[in-house]
């Protein structure tokens, strides 16, 4: 079914995790990303393997849940391995057949891009399993705070707020989806075969609806926020306030600690003091 | 009389294309504070847009609302009126903002700006006055029917209103929902002393009220307890409704020439009513 | 021959997922020509699933459906050829309307089916008339109606493929009781003037009792019972047990029949109530009139 379609969703369990400053979070997120990147040799990126593995068991969210995830891109993954393992011609030929060569270095480079791949997905599955929207929005609403300064502070809370309710009927608007889909095949609409444009046109039964009903939906939803008392950013205020408490400063120290790590490994391995061949 | 709401001599229109389409015209109503009043009458009888009318939602035309004697029609007091007569509506699920359901019932106290101590206390004390506090870190999607619009409710409540005014809130529902809604809404009326504006056409819901209401064609055809509104029933079936089935079957045997007593509603009385025919002495 | 017979179906979403639900098993049904059935059963029961099945919108995990006879998977490239022949009517179906005019939306099934303009336009006609909308409306905007009218636009739009068996799910739900009536009375009579068969999935149980021939009560994705309405009704502890409920005209009747003072708790629906009782109290002298 379509509203299966894991959206990044939300998984309580209460962690450690599940605690820390939604604006940490998003901030070591990024910084782990960036050092997937720059993570070049074998070491550094098995000790940020260590280090995402170690964050997966704190989180306390099932590990077949973020399996779930990697096997949706599975065809990415195997798309960039091959184009990787076919391009790069760099070190000794290992494979050769037809006018295909395979070498070590493609293989190298092909394993290095599946598992910063794989990393990446886990690494963000990590943020929205432990971070409701809603903290997240208010992560990113807070992170932009210092635009409030130049004049923004609207556009801020209104970008902020267009994303909760974005992310609140996503689900919804796919249910309808699809039950507009199964009234209109109800009814004899093709959906599935025909020419290109045929194949357009007959998309219009389900798009019309949709919008339609999105726009009543819509009406609907801004009376109820009116009567909500909402107007607007200003005076409001957050049920939940996050102020980096203990363990959010343990964290920063950890961070900075895997930062030089990476560094340091780096360093050794590019002056070759530890270096590993499997050639 | 303390009323809470007054609606004096109102006319609402609404524009169609430059057309005016007069929904009411010079209709007054009040509602006595901490009472349950059900207002039936067809689609298009002019209900939904009074409920709107009832907290500002809509403008008068012409003609004054009061609540707790401040004017709908001045700005300074929107908000205020809005908190105190909160507002739900009939699709639970384009009434709900947040992906978690204490993060929506938070929506309202975190608009007008409480401390987040106040804020926490208010949400906790809504989801646990409509049973929904078990399931405050749910997504409100994954809910049934009956839950969501007990969260929508919640978010309602934690505002803390005078007034609740419920637009067919049960419409959308499954029996069990619907049960699970009424008796939340009763509950809020008996402990809370809420004032409860219910619109329905479910004639069930109307019972136990301690008012009925039935309008049609923007007007009211009939006002008072329950058993005087349904003792009327040329009338209400004159506005397209139905009867409760217990009334319907003592109406029809009065109709074929059978003495009763006016004003029976429920499965209890119309017993009653037939064991005393069936075994008085002849 | 029954016009429909389903035989150890079973259902399964999300199979090969850690989220599977078996959302019906082991159903065996038969539902005969010209017949009206009714299907209760609270929210998560199979209802929905299993009428979803009768148009193959889905596809059993197990077991067969067969309409007159034929298996419908036989030539799965010609699903869309059943869908004609067993019409089915969404909860809702006013949010599926999307044409310019009513008369181009109830086209819509009519012309999937590739039937010729003069066809057509009989059958929109027909259909529209069957469910009383007026001539004139045909030309407006299916957006420009009421709330009751769009209902009944949608659901002339299934009616006008002319189907042999036409399933509604919840044809009446959040209309007023004016409208709801209107709507139950259009079904008969289109039952009774294709002599086609009728499934009627609703939660309002007076509706069920005025209607239906056959009641069909699911329950936990199984069949809890499926007999003539007057047989389901009569077995009030376990629809209650299994939280539904019964006609109101029933329950006082149960609780007359405890006290012994009618002869059985048969009753549900008013008519049958009312010429019960008018025989007992005339016996009794306390005519007035």
């Amino acid at each position: 079914m379509l509203k299966d379609i894991t959206l990044g969703q939300y998984y309580p369990t209460n962690s450690v995790l599940h605690r820390l400053d939604p604006r940490l979070k998003l901030i070591v997120l990024f910084a782990i990303i960036v050092f997937i990147f720059i993570s070049s040799n074998v070491f550094s990126l098995a000790f940020l393997i260590l280090f995402i593995a170690l964050f997966i068991i704190i989180s306390k969210v099932p590990f077949k849940i973020y399996i779930r995830n990697i096997k949706s891109i599975v065809l990415i993954i195997a798309l960039t391995t091959t184009l990787n393992a076919f391009y790069v011609d760099t070190g000794t030929v290992v494979l050769k057949f037809w006018n295909i060569t395979i070498t070590s270095g493609g293989i190298e480079r092909a394993v290095f891009m599946t598992i910063r791949i794989i990393l990446l997905i886990l690494s963000s599955a990590m943020l929205t399993y432990t971070t409701t929207p809603t903290e997240l929005t208010y992560a990113i609403e807070s992170l932009l705070g210092p635009l409030k300064h130049l004049g923004l502070g609207n556009a801020v809370h209104t970008l902020a707020m267009m994303m909760t309710i974005a992310l609140r009927f996503i689900p919804t608007l796919v249910e309808e989806t699809e039950k507009i889909m199964n009234a209109q095949k109800s009814r004899g609409a093709d959906l599935e075969s025909g020419p290109l444009l045929k194949r357009i046109k007959s998309l219009l039964p389900i798009l019309i609806p949709l919008l339609i009903s999105s726009f009543r939906r819509a009406y609907d939803l801004a009376e109820a926020m009116e009567c909500r008392c909402y107007s607007g950013g200003k005076g409001r205020q957050r049920m939940k306030q996050f102020k980096l408490g203990v363990r959010d400063y343990i964290s920063i120290f950890i961070v900075i600690l895997l930062i030089a790590s990476i560094l340091v490994i780096n360093y050794l391995y590019s002056a070759g003091i530890i270096y590993l061949n499997v050639w | 009389m303390d009323n809470i709401i007054e609606v004096k001599n109102v006319s609402f229109e609404y524009d169609i294309e430059s057309e005016k389409k007069p929904i009411l015209k010079d209709f007054s109503v009040s509602f006595q504070r901490g009472s349950f009043t059900v207002i039936l009458g067809r689609n298009g009888s002019g209900k939904s847009t009074l409920a709107k009318l009832l907290n500002g939602l809509n403008k008068p035309s012409s003609g004054k609302v009061f609540v707790d004697g401040m004017d709908t029609s001045l700005p300074e007091y929107e908000i205020e009126i809005k908190r105190r007569v909160g507002m739900v509506f009939q699709n639970p699920d384009n009434q709900l903002i947040a992906t978690i359901v204490e993060e929506d019932v938070a929506f309202g106290p975190e608009n007008l700006g409480f401390e987040p101590g106040e804020i926490r206390r208010r949400v906790d004390n809504a989801l646990k006055a409509v049973d929904m506090y078990d399931y405050r870190r749910h997504a409100p999607h994954k809910l049934s029917g009956g839950q969501k619009q007990r969260v929508a409710i919640a978010g309602i409540i934690a505002m803390e209103p005078r007034c609740l005014v419920l637009d067919e809130p049960t419409a959308m529902l499954d029996p069990k929902g619907r049960q699970e809604v009424m008796q939340v809404i009763r509950r809020l009326n008996k402990e809370k002393n809420i004032t409860i504006i219910l619109i329905t056409h479910y004639m069930d819901e109307a019972v136990n009220a301690d008012r009925v209401i039935v309008m049609d064609g923007g007007k009211i055809v009939l006002d008072g307890p329950p058993k005087e509104v349904f003792s009327k029933p040329n009338i209400i079936k004159q506005s397209g409704l139905d009867l409760p089935q217990p009334t319907e079957l003592i109406f029809q045997l009065k109709e074929a020439g059978f003495e009763f007593q006016d004003g029976i509603i429920s499965v209890d009385e119309c017993v009653n009513a037939l064991k005393r025919a069936l075994t008085q002495e002849v | 021959m029954p016009i429909i017979k389903v035989e150890n179906l079973s259902y399964t979403y999300g199979e090969g997922t850690p989220y599977r639900i078996q959302a019906l098993s082991d159903i065996n049904l038969e539902i005969l020509k010209g017949e009206i059935v009714g299907v209760i059963g609270h929210t998560g029961s199979g209802k929905s699933t299993l009428i979803q099945h009768l148009n193959g919108l889905l596809k059993p995990t197990s077991g067969k459906i067969y309409l007159e006879g034929k298996d419908i998977w036989a030539e799965p490239k010609r699903i869309r050829e059943l869908r004609f022949k067993v019409g089915l009517v969404f909860q809702y179906p006013e949010y599926q309307l999307f044409e310019e005019t009513v008369y181009k939306d109830i086209a819509f099934g009519p012309r999937n089916m590739g039937l010729d303009e003069p066809e057509i336009d009989k059958r929109v006609r027909e259909a529209a008339h069957m469910v009383g909308l007026p001539e004139q409306l045909l030309a407006k905007s299916p957006f420009d109606l009421s709330g009751g009218e769009k209902r009944r636009a949608a659901i002339a739009g299934v009616m006008a493929m002319r189907p042999e068996v036409l399933v509604l799910d919840e044809p009446t739900a959040g209309l007023d009781p004016s409208g709801s009536k209107l709507i139950l009375e259009r079904i008969c009579e289109y039952r009774q003037k294709y002599n086609s068969t009728v499934i009627v999935v609703s939660h309002n149980m007076e509706d069920i009792a005025k209607i239906s021939d056959r009641v069909l009560v699911m329950n936990k994705g199984k069949i809890f019972m499926f007999d003539k309405s007057e047989r389901i009704f009569a077995r009030v502890e376990e629809l209650l047990n299994i939280g539904l409920n019964v006609p109101q005209v029933t329950q006082v009747f149960i609780k007359l029949n405890k006290l012994g003072l009618v002869p059985s708790s048969n009753v549900y629906t008013i008519e049958q109530a009312k010429s019960l009782l008018i025989k007992q109290l005339s016996r009794r002298g306390t005519f007035n009139a």
